[in-house]
């Protein structure tokens, strides 16, 4: 029976699986991160750059659809957070526009700016494009501080007819003042860096960058593991926003994330083996000189984890997007999310994507089908 | 009630204008150049003369510094809505959401994976996969068009929704309706007419520049040969489509069609202004001052565009404000003083419904939904302060669209030209039209964004026709705070163009040959 709630929640896990799809694609700006420190010269510079410039609109792509799909699916969450965290997404954003041209531009002829301010552009984009987004989705468990007054638009409330009222001055930036928040920044970042590293080891044909990828996938997978795992304790212990089911009233519930995860068994088990598939790439990667396919089990297993982490998030009456000021604020999926005819009707679209899904599988196995070395840019038609 | 400072929702306009005049200077290109090196790509497999994969790969090197930035300027405007109207997102995202979803998940991703097909699959995929691929770019590109025009359509013409006073905000109840709008396929077949013209335009100039400099003259005469059929039958189709455009305005937007055409004084049969100059001296909407300094009118001619009846009457801008005059649904307008009343009723009915509702008060709560419902046709009235406030600028939106128009029949003219001297007579030699091809293209670009200004200006003050005011519309966020992301937005912007014209003009002058074509 397809209810009203069961497109809610079907929803909320489109919502995390693109969320746990972006966070693996966020490899791309892991890579970028790492530009300057994992090349020595200017020729695994330029293979390093192409390697990851096949890959970057997919990212992009996900992050805008991310957008774009929030919108349609909970729309109170699209214009609470964005225009009230303006300052955090701003940035975000502004770094990603850096990165859209500079794959392109940052070896053509005629580049007025010259190779290294766009590869700066792309080493922002690894580092703020990564940290930032793990601050602001850290916020659906730690809180943001705002008001939503549905009547505000008819005159109720105080403060104008503006309906979603952040509440701190810093719009945004004031999350960044929230260690937990931070935890998780640092998080996604390593695990950028480490899923990067293991990207290259797996496609490129360079023993001296793969050699040097692998020691890398050490070097960021620990502090990766450490703040993670920091990050998951500490939520799995505090508070967590609850919603009462009947009353609809948000209340804070003791290890309530902790609590997610019992009562949905299979969230919890599927994302220990997330994690699981997580170490194990990273692990045999760094201690099996031979083993190269680390990045698909730590790819699957993050695309796993991070959905999981998200499902617990919003389902099981939790309030997805909490505010700490205003507890009845509280986003939950009922009272944030599109109507009824809306959602199906994007379920419906939604039946589309392992259509777009198998066409994306086949441009990548058609354009990746040997690794990639400098031969090939020396000789493609179209490098970067 | 105290609305949001006019300034910051001043800045977040001129943010949205900004950002999005940015994106337009590129989509266009995107769409035009793409369908144009696919047709390239087409005869180059049909053929198989290797002169044509040469083309179709100087072109395609030319569109991919294009297509970065497209990109690079398109993200902020998927979030934007968020940013800077977050009022707007939820009181008609439950509408307006859909489509840009729509649009990632389906146009995105296809120009996004076929284009890496097309840049880097020359010898990885077969010929036929390849060309299917830069086909599969251009239809990606033009899905797109289709899904952000068809919410744009439904900024202009509300359809398909109802309006929900418990979740105080409007509902899609129809998605055919609003995918299918006549405004909207109208809209998306004008625009995308405009990218296949902007794209016309930009081959033929850079056709031109290089049979001015004697350089590559088979790949210039060949370029500019489809460039100029494609260029005509999007001008011509432009105009048609214009007129199917402006019809729709007519009936759903009088007040947008009033400032194009600077009428103040509504007239039945009223003549269309081919050329004219408006008198600054009209300072008040109703102070009689004639309008125009000088006009030159094709008689009857808007009232026949317009309503397809050359005696009907066509309301100016006096008339919708002062109301009084029959609709053509036989109803009588509203003057703007009684639509802010009812507007006002409606806002009030909204309170009091949810003051009712929270205090369990549901036969209250229903009274009230009723004289929500009856007045809510003039919800967004209940926000605006004076007659002025349901005015847009007029001169900006007169002078955009006469422009424009001026601008699209030179261009029928030009292509036909073209045409001729490529067909009949000499092009290789003809100096002067080279100039003329050249110096068009700026042209194509000015057309393209005053179609915009007009379509866009032109509905001021509304975000949502009638229903929401931009005053209503935006984010709870300071003009500090906007004006600093707009100086940002500025300065990236401009020195990426910069960047890209730069890098754009150094691969024009390289010219083919490094594709393997001798000059």
């Amino acid at each position: 029976m397809i209810t009203y709630e069961f497109l809610q929640q079907y929803w909320w896990f489109i919502m995390s699986l693109l969320g746990g799809l972006l966070v693996f694609l966020l490899f791309v700006q892991g890579g970028q991160s790492m530009l300057h420190s994992l090349s020595r010269k200017e020729d695994e510079k330029r293979l390093l750059v192409n390697s990851l410039g096949r890959k970057w609109e997919y990212t992009f792509t996900t992050l805008v659809t991310f957008g774009g799909a929030f919108f349609a699916s909970f729309p109170l969450f699209y214009s609470t957070s964005f225009g009230g965290a303006y300052w955090a997404w701003m940035i975000l954003l502004f770094c990603f526009v850096l990165q859209a041209v500079s794959y392109e531009f940052q070896s053509k002829p005629g580049n007025i700016f010259g190779a290294a301010t766009y590869r700066i552009f792309l080493f922002i984009n690894g580092l703020l494009g990564t940290f930032l987004l793990g601050v602001v989705v850290a916020t659906f468990f730690t809180g943001s501080e705002f008001t939503v007054g549905k009547g505000n638009i008819a005159g109720l409330g105080t403060a104008g007819p503006i309906i979603s009222q952040w509440q701190n001055p810093l719009h945004g930036l004031e999350l960044l003042g929230n260690l937990r928040n931070l935890t998780l920044g640092f998080a996604v970042l390593f695990l950028a860096r480490t899923q990067a590293s293991l990207f290259f080891v797996n496609r490129l044909n360079h023993e001296v960058l793969e050699k040097r990828s692998r020691k890398f996938v050490l070097y960021n997978g620990l502090p990766f593991v450490v703040f993670f795992l920091i990050f998951l304790i500490w939520t799995l212990i505090s508070e967590g926003y609850a919603v009462d089911p009947i009353t609809k009233d948000v209340y804070l519930e003791k290890m309530k994330y902790l609590n997610n995860f019992i009562e949905m068994p299979l969230v919890m088990v599927l994302f220990i083996l997330g994690v699981v598939a997580v170490l194990y790439g990273i692990t045999r990667t760094v201690f099996s000189a031979d083993f190269k396919n680390g990045i698909w089990y730590s790819g699957a297993g993050t695309i796993v984890t991070v959905t999981m982490l998200l499902l617990i998030a919003g389902l099981n009456n939790t309030a997805y997007y909490p505010s700490s000021v205003d507890l009845q604020s509280s986003l939950t999926l009922q009272n944030s999310s599109s109507s009824e005819f809306t959602l199906s009707t994007m379920a419906v679209v939604s039946l589309l994507v392992p259509v777009v899904a198998a066409y994306i599988f086949y441009a990548w196995r058609a354009l990746e089908r040997k690794k990639l070395s400098l031969d090939d840019l020396n000789n493609d038609g179209h490098a970067y | 009630m105290d609305l949001l400072s006019a300034s910051a929702v001043n800045w977040s306009r001129a943010q949205f204008a900004l950002t999005a005049s940015y994106h337009w200077l590129f989509v266009p290109l995107t769409i035009g150049l793409g369908l144009i090196m696919a047709i390239m790509e087409s005869l180059y497999v049909k053929t198989g003369d290797e002169k044509w994969k040469n083309a179709t790969k100087f072109w395609q090197k030319i569109f991919g510094i294009n297509f970065a930035i497209g990109i690079a300027t398109g993200i902020i405007l998927e979030f934007q809505f968020g940013t800077n109207w977050s009022n707007y997102s939820w009181f008609v995202g439950d509408i307006f959401g859909a489509p840009l979803a729509i649009e990632g998940i389906l146009a995105f991703f296809m120009e996004a994976t076929f284009v890496s097909i097309m840049f880097f699959g020359w010898n990885r995929v077969s010929k036929k996969m390849h060309l299917a691929s830069t086909w599969l770019v251009f239809v990606g590109a033009s899905l797109s068009a289709f899904w952000i025009l068809v919410a744009n359509a439904w900024m202009q013409y509300p359809i398909g929704m109802e309006f929900n006073p418990e979740s105080v905000r409007n509902e899609m109840v129809d998605f055919w309706a609003v995918a299918f709008s006549p405004v909207a396929y109208n809209k998306f077949l004008h625009t995308t007419f405009s990218c296949w013209a902007v794209g016309a335009a930009f081959v033929v100039a850079i056709s031109g520049w290089y049979l001015l400099k004697k350089r590559h003259t088979d790949f210039a005469v060949k370029s500019m040969k489809i460039g100029s059929l494609v260029g005509l039958v999007a001008f011509v189709m432009l105009a048609v489509t214009g007129d199917g455009s402006a019809y729709h305005v007519a009936q759903k937007q009088p007040m947008k069609l009033a400032a194009m055409e600077g009428l103040y004084e509504g007239k039945e049969g009223a003549g269309l202004v081919a050329v004219g100059m408006l008198n600054p001296a009209r300072k008040n909407y109703n102070d009689e001052v004639d309008p125009y300094i000088f006009k030159i009118e094709l008689p009857k001619l808007l009232s026949l565009l317009g309503y397809r009846d050359i005696n009907a009457f066509v309301p100016g801008i006096v008339d919708i404000v002062d109301g009084g005059y029959t609709l053509p649904d036989g109803t009588t307008s509203l003057s703007f003083q009684e639509r802010k009343e009812r507007g006002l009723k409606a806002i009030q009915a909204l309170a009091d419904y949810q003051v009712a509702k929270e205090e369990g008060r549901d036969a209250d709560a229903a009274n009230h939904e009723i004289i929500l419902r009856e007045n809510y046709a003039h919800f967004g009235y209940g926000y605006l302060e004076t007659e002025e406030d349901m005015i847009p600028n007029i001169p900006l939106t007169f002078y955009s669209f006469h422009l424009m128009v001026m601008i699209g029949m030179y261009f029928i003219l030009f292509f036909m030209v073209m045409l001729y001297f490529l067909y009949k007579k000499d092009m290789v030699s003809n100096r002067w039209l080279q100039y003329v091809a050249l110096w068009s293209l700026p042209l194509a670009y000015l057309a393209s964004q005053l179609g915009w200004v007009v379509a866009e200006v032109g509905r001021q003050p509304w975000t949502i026709q009638d229903i929401l005011p931009v005053q209503a519309a935006s984010s709870a966020i300071s003009a500090q705070n906007v004006a600093t992301t707009f100086i940002l937005f500025a300065v990236l912007f401009t020195g990426l163009l910069i960047a890209e014209v730069t890098i754009m003009v150094k691969q024009i002058k390289k010219g083919p040959e490094s594709e393997g074509l001798k000059a």
